[in-house]
């Protein structure tokens, strides 16, 4: 079938196999293959890319159904030479290790940002009617759906903070 | 996954259509569980009706002061909605501590009430199952079940439904509505749309071939506090050991049958004025463990009583 | 041979002129990795269009196939081929080495209809797309004759037997010591099968050139997986290039190759055309190494005063029938406390699973499961300090083989984690402080981790425009080897750490043993250090030999390396200058390290200690990590940052060990319930609160020239120890059966009456 969706900022103009999720299109078609296979099944985040700019794991979700979707992937987030902000942090921080969650750890971190600014909550919210601190807790929380085993886990908690800045 | 066709209908009624004309199609919402099934070979739609993008994700006031949620808002979208924050916290909390921001993002309202078992068994193709191959067996009755059901299991299953979701809103009397594949709507509690295991584990739900949900409608609040607790091995991504959601003196569990449980003995104690220990008591005196998951019947017991104590105290989340 | 006295005169590296030994520098190959543009093997880019395989795993223990219907795969679209044992392409034996000087024997895949066990690969398919190659390996389909299978280990226990070639080592005489001890433990632990969950599945690309096979995979040794599947094709082992340069996470499971690797390469040349395979999830965890469930019963004697007078560790553990494997749990216990009677040794059940095998500290990480809570339970009983009691049983030498310790800075490490932690906070009476819904409670334990260093070699290469490249058959599994080789080799040639490159993971490179059991960055280092002094030597006789060199006719011996010149006193000249005009082509140099002669006249390790706050839940059970802190000691440290990257990751690793990870075996069917990453649970960021570490100054020398000792699996030992211990102090609960989830801690709430 046929789908057409822009993918960091290019447009797309796919015919593929019904069966053919965004992750194997993203890896094995467009040639994207920032975007990680680790669990193929919801379970690590290292798929972890934005759609609309709402972060969704890619192997959960078949091409066809983003027609007409933007997709920003590990590789669209740098300006030419100059790395985005959460991913000089991570480089930084040292806040990877094999690198192969990484890629879907920015783009979750980027987009987790954007959650807490339009205010949606999380299991670590404590006041669900007041205004959200990006406390350390919260970062945390909202960051494991992104599963680390070389267990960065602090220095990506530091990157995080480096570029959200303290709590306010 | 085996090949399969795919269309996305651009309103309700073609949806409707192409159901009708597919009896063996399945409505494809978020797919962050059909398409988990579909790639461990355990479901095999020969068509996809994608219904995602349906004008079926607003979230509106009713006139008797609840709320009516299309069944295609994101999970994120209806915790994150100000007037479930405030009037449902327990609902809230329950949608967050579910599956991942990412999951969340994606996952729907409808799609979250229909997800089905994540028993290890079930999703083991290699190993007998009832509910994925009617008459095999139940590997986990004789298995390995510290995570299997309480209550309401039979000979033929014993797995628990992983919704948090539901749970919520089985406490807070929600509704859902559907459209039948004839074209009619009908209306149907959370807490009685998921059945039994029985004889016929694999018949999931009391939707009949080719409905939709539509929407889920909350009636307003009761008094007292809400208060959502979910027990499980890991602090995040973690599906439940029990839960509970505690409205005011309801209490509905999680990780503890096939559906969202309703502790309706729990409920008639409390209002008949029994304390709380002896309340909760009369309804973990009808549990059936299997073995490993004997512990679930303390643990719950403990989580409500906790629970019970706060929210009939009028604290809120 | 060498002698370790070599390695104590002052080198480059050890006197760090430019200061770029122990700096906290970037991650070499860290922007390819948060740029997502370093290739994992199966994203390397073959010369031509790939085909897709997929291997189909048996679903009994133990048997024989009698059939398997491949006619529904073979008929599905853009099927390439299907395999099983009639018609797979021959291979070498099992275990069988045609090349005399092998390190690694055959390693074939569906030799036979035999299954040995649940997850062994029966089938193969490769297709023209990834889905066609998944949908058509769903359609083979496979009758058995299952046999009765050993895979209930708990239930197996009387089968143990003596490990060949592994006696039980007694020194005095533990029964008479134990007797007479006016205070004795005796305790059982376990620890169950765990999984090394690596990020990224087993995966291979591979193609051929004539007949040579070029295979990109991922795995932690280079010759190893080079010359496994030279033996396993038969043949020359020059006739596969094996490449591995990022590896998604490896601890010790990918230090053997699996059938990806084998079918990859047999399909591409049965199709003549590249083929890309990698492991399911479900694979990874059915089909791949897995750490042993262990068994441990510690008897501790000790005297009023604390100190130990009999000491005894017997760890039962498992591994495959046909694959020997031993999980040393008491090998690290010989060389911590002192005793005069002690008793250690192992036994192991053969069963008919998957290969046991090493992950991450293998036998510490286990072990110190049950030896470190043992210690806490007799400084209980004694009504001592938990490190008070450590320090009265600290020994002056090796307690067994009497060695001294090359150096040794426990005592200090524990310390120094006491005072930073505010271990003087803790209440010794366990359940009395509370926080809210949470007892809250500290714990400690001791780490030890044997040190090693292997034969490995290294080349540089420095062209005319002063690149530096240095090239070595190692790998970089997220251990910062790309890091610490391009820092060594800089201050080693006294060049700006920008004007070095390295490259690893290939096998056509002067061979390294690969990154595992802690010895990577010692070996590959000195390797890369000798190497380095190779060219230093090179260079020098180079310019002084040279005469339109402003160091013409000197003493080679006397000059120095800085700021990419070459000098003595005030004559110098770049070295750029001095290739380009004596040597344009460039000059490359190989060097290697080998174990000295008299390393193993000492006894030698890297040492921790564990500190842990945790919180009970009163009312489920659950226990959550508030704070924890680990100070290690491991020798001179190369890279601060990346070190402590590796140190604090592998305390996390305990952190899962304590709490969630566990995989148990179904004894109906001896497979793994867990098959996926929803079941088998390892940390997620909200586990993990408040976790740092430090690292106390040392040099080792007699280790290595530089001086170093690995941190890759130091951080593991100790950890979940020390937060059973925690929990122990938190709500007087006692588990001794890891990992410590809730139902079994609120099984011990409710007997506390809590």
């Amino acid at each position: 079938m046929h789908t057409n969706l822009t993918v960091n900022g290019k447009g797309q103009a796919l015919d593929h196999d019904t069966r053919t999720t965004l992750l194997d299109a993203l890896r094995e078609t467009l040639n994207l293959k920032g975007t990680k296979k680790g669990c193929d099944h919801g379970q690590c985040g290292a798929c972890t890319v934005l759609v609309n700019g709402v972060r969704i794991n890619a192997c959960l979700s078949l091409v066809a159904m983003h027609d007409g979707d933007e997709v920003v992937t590990i590789e669209g987030l740098a300006s030419g030479d100059v790395l985005h902000p959460m991913q000089q942090a991570f480089l930084t921080q040292d806040a990877l290790q094999c690198g192969y969650c990484t890629p879907g750890q920015i783009c979750s971190a980027v987009a987790m940002l954007k959650e807490v600014a339009e205010g949606q909550p999380s299991q670590a919210t404590h006041d669900l009617v007041g205004r959200i601190s990006l406390t350390d807790e919260e970062i945390r929380e909202r960051m494991s759906g992104n599963i680390c085993r070389c267990s960065a886990y602090p220095q990506i908690l530091a990157a995080i903070r480096s570029v959200a800045g303290d709590v306010v | 996954m085996k090949p399969f066709t795919y269309e996305r209908p651009k309103d309700i009624a073609s949806a409707i259509k192409a159901m009708r004309a597919n009896p063996a199609a399945k409505f494809l919402a978020g797919g962050t569980n059909l398409l988990d099934l579909m790639k461990s070979e355990i479901e095999h739609p020969p068509h996809l009706v994608d219904i995602g993008r349906l004008p079926l994700a607003a979230i509106e006031n009713t006139r008797d002061g609840g709320l009516r949620i299309g069944a295609m808002t994101t999970n994120t979208q209806v915790a994150s909605d100000a007037r479930v924050r405030s009037l449902y916290p327990v609902l809230a909390q329950a949608i967050v501590s579910g599956g991942s921001a990412q999951l969340r993002n994606k996952a729907t309202t409808g799609g979250n009430l229909m997800q089905r078992t994540r028993c290890a068994y079930f999703y083991d193709t290699a190993k007998p199952c009832n509910k994925r191959l009617p008459g095999s067996g139940c590997a986990a009755l004789g298995g390995l079940n510290r995570n299997s059901a309480i209550f309401g299991t039979s000979d033929a299953c014993i797995a628990t439904n992983p919704s948090d979701m539901a749970v919520a809103l089985a406490a807070l009397d929600a509704r859902i509505e559907t459209l039948t594949a004839e074209g009619a709507t009908r209306s149907l509690a959370v807490a009685d749309m998921h059945r039994l295991p029985g004889d016929t584990p694999e018949i999931e739900t009391e939707l009949k071939s080719g409905e939709l949900i539509t929407s889920v409608i909350i009636p307003p609040a009761p008094p007292g506090g809400q208060i959502y607790r979910k027990v499980r091995d890991r602090a995040s991504y973690a599906g439940a050991l029990v839960s509970v959601a505690a409205v005011g003196g309801r209490v509905a569990w999680g990780g503890v049958a096939l559906k969202p449980w309703r502790a309706e003995k729990t409920e008639a104690a409390l209002v008949a004025g029994i304390e709380i220990p002896e309340a909760v008591g009369a309804e973990l005196a009808t549990a059936e463990p299997r073995g490993a998951n004997s512990f679930k019947i303390t643990l719950i017991g403990r989580l409500t009583a906790a629970a019970l104590g706060e929210t009939l105290a009028g604290r809120r989340a | 041979m060498s002698s370790v006295k070599d390695w104590a005169v002052p080198n480059p590296v050890s006197e760090n002129r430019s200061g770029i030994i122990g700096k906290s520098v970037d991650r070499y190959e860290g922007r390819l990795k948060v740029t997502g543009t370093a290739p994992y093997a199966y994203e390397v880019e073959p010369p031509s269009t790939p085909v897709y395989g997929q291997a189909v795993s048996a679903t009994i223990a133990r048997g024989r196939i009698l059939g398997i219907d491949t006619s529904a795969a073979l008929a599905s679209p853009g099927v390439k081929l299907v395999w099983t044992s009639e018609n797979v392409p021959k291979q070498a034996a099992r275990g069988e080495r045609a090349n005399p000087r092998s390190q690694r024997a055959s390693n074939p895949t569906m030799g036979s209809d035999a299954v040995e066990f649940y997850g062994q690969t029966i089938a193969f398919v490769a297709a023209d797309t990834l889905e066609n190659a998944k949908a058509a390996a769903a359609l083979i389909n496979v009758t058995y004759d299952a046999q009765p299978a050993t895979v209930d280990f708990l239930a197996s226990l009387d089968q143990a037997e003596m490990p060949p070639g592994e006696d039980d080592t007694e020194i005095g005489d533990f029964s008479t010591g134990y007797r007479e001890s006016s205070v004795k433990l005796d305790e059982t632990y376990f620890s169950p099968i765990a999984n090394h969950t690596q990020m990224e599945p087993c995966a291979t690309t591979a193609w051929w050139d004539g007949d040579k096979v070029t295979v990109h995979t991922s795995i932690q040794m280079v010759k190893g997986g080079q010359h496994a599947l030279a033996e396993t094709l038969a043949i020359p082992s020059d006739k596969v290039h094996l490449i591995t340069r990022y590896i998604g996470g490896g601890f010790g499971g990918k230090g053997q190759s699996y059938d990806d690797l084998t079918l990859a390469a047999l399909a591409a040349r049965e199709l003549n055309q590249p083929v890309k395979v990698a492991y399911t999830r479900q694979q990874m965890f059915q089909a791949t190494i897995h750490r042993p469930a262990v068994q441990m019963r510690v008897r501790l004697g000790a005297e009023a005063d604390g100190r130990l007078n009999a000491f005894s560790i017997e760890a039962i553990t498992h591994c495959a029938r046909n694959v020997p494997f031993t999980e040393h749990a008491a090998n690290f216990s010989r060389s911590l406390y002192a005793s005069p009677n002690r008793l250690t040794g192992h036994r192991l059940v053969r069963m008919d699973l998957p290969g046991a095998g090493p992950m991450r500290a293998p036998g510490e990480a286990t072990g110190m499961l049950s030896l470190e809570c043992a210690m806490d339970e007799l400084a209980e009983k004694l009504g001592l300090d938990p490190i008070e009691l450590r320090i009265r049983n600290e020994p002056t030498v090796d307690p067994e083989t009497g060695k001294p310790f090359s150096v040794r800075q426990l005592v200090s490490c524990m310390r120094e984690g006491a005072q930073r932690f505010g271990w003087e906070r803790r209440n010794p009476l366990p359940g009395k402080v509370q926080d809210g819904r949470w007892l809250v409670g500290m714990g400690m334990a001791a780490g030890i981790r044997g040190n090693f260093l292997l034969p490995a070699k290294a080349g540089i290469r420095i062209t005319a425009d002063g690149t530096v490249t240095l090239s070595q058959g190692m790998t970089d599994i997220g251990t910062g080897t790309y890091t610490i080789l391009a820092q060594i080799t800089a201050e080693t040639l006294g060049v700006p750490l920008d004007q070095v490159r390295v490259e690893l993971g290939d096998s056509d490179m002067p061979p390294a043993p690969g990154s595992g059991g802690q010895f990577g960055a010692a070996t590959a280092g000195s390797a890369a250090f000798e190497t380095g002094m190779v060219m230093r030597r090179t260079l020098a006789e180079m310019a002084t030999g040279d005469p339109n060199s402003p160091l013409f006719g000197v003493d080679p011996t006397l000059v120095t390396f800085a700021n990419g010149n070459i000098a003595l006193e005030n004559r110098s000249e770049s070295l750029s200058t001095l290739i380009e005009r004596v040597q344009p082509e460039g000059v490359y140099v190989e060097g290697s390290i080998s174990p000295a002669a008299d390393a193993r006249d000492w006894s030698q390790h890297t040492y921790g200690a564990q500190f842990a706050e945790v919180g009970v839940d009163v009312v489920t059970g659950e226990v959550r990590l508030r704070r924890m802190f680990g100070v290690f000691a491991a020798g001179r440290i190369l890279n601060a940052k990346t070190a402590k990257s590796q140190i604090t990751g592998g305390m996390i690793w305990g952190i899962g060990t304590a709490l969630t990870e566990t995989n148990p075996i179904d004894p109906r069917y001896g497979s793994f319930l867990n098959q996926d990453m929803a079941g088998y649970l390892v940390p997620s960021h909200a586990d993990i609160v408040n976790v740092d570490s430090m690292f106390l100054d040392e040099v080792d020398d007699k280790a290595n020239p530089l001086g170093i000792k690995g941190v890759g699996e130091l951080g593991i030992c100790g950890t979940g120890a020390a937060i059973a211990n925690a929990i122990y102090n938190a709500c007087g609960v006692r588990l001794r059966d890891y990992p410590m989830t809730p139902d079994k801690v609120l099984k011990g709430l409710i007997a506390k009456g809590l």
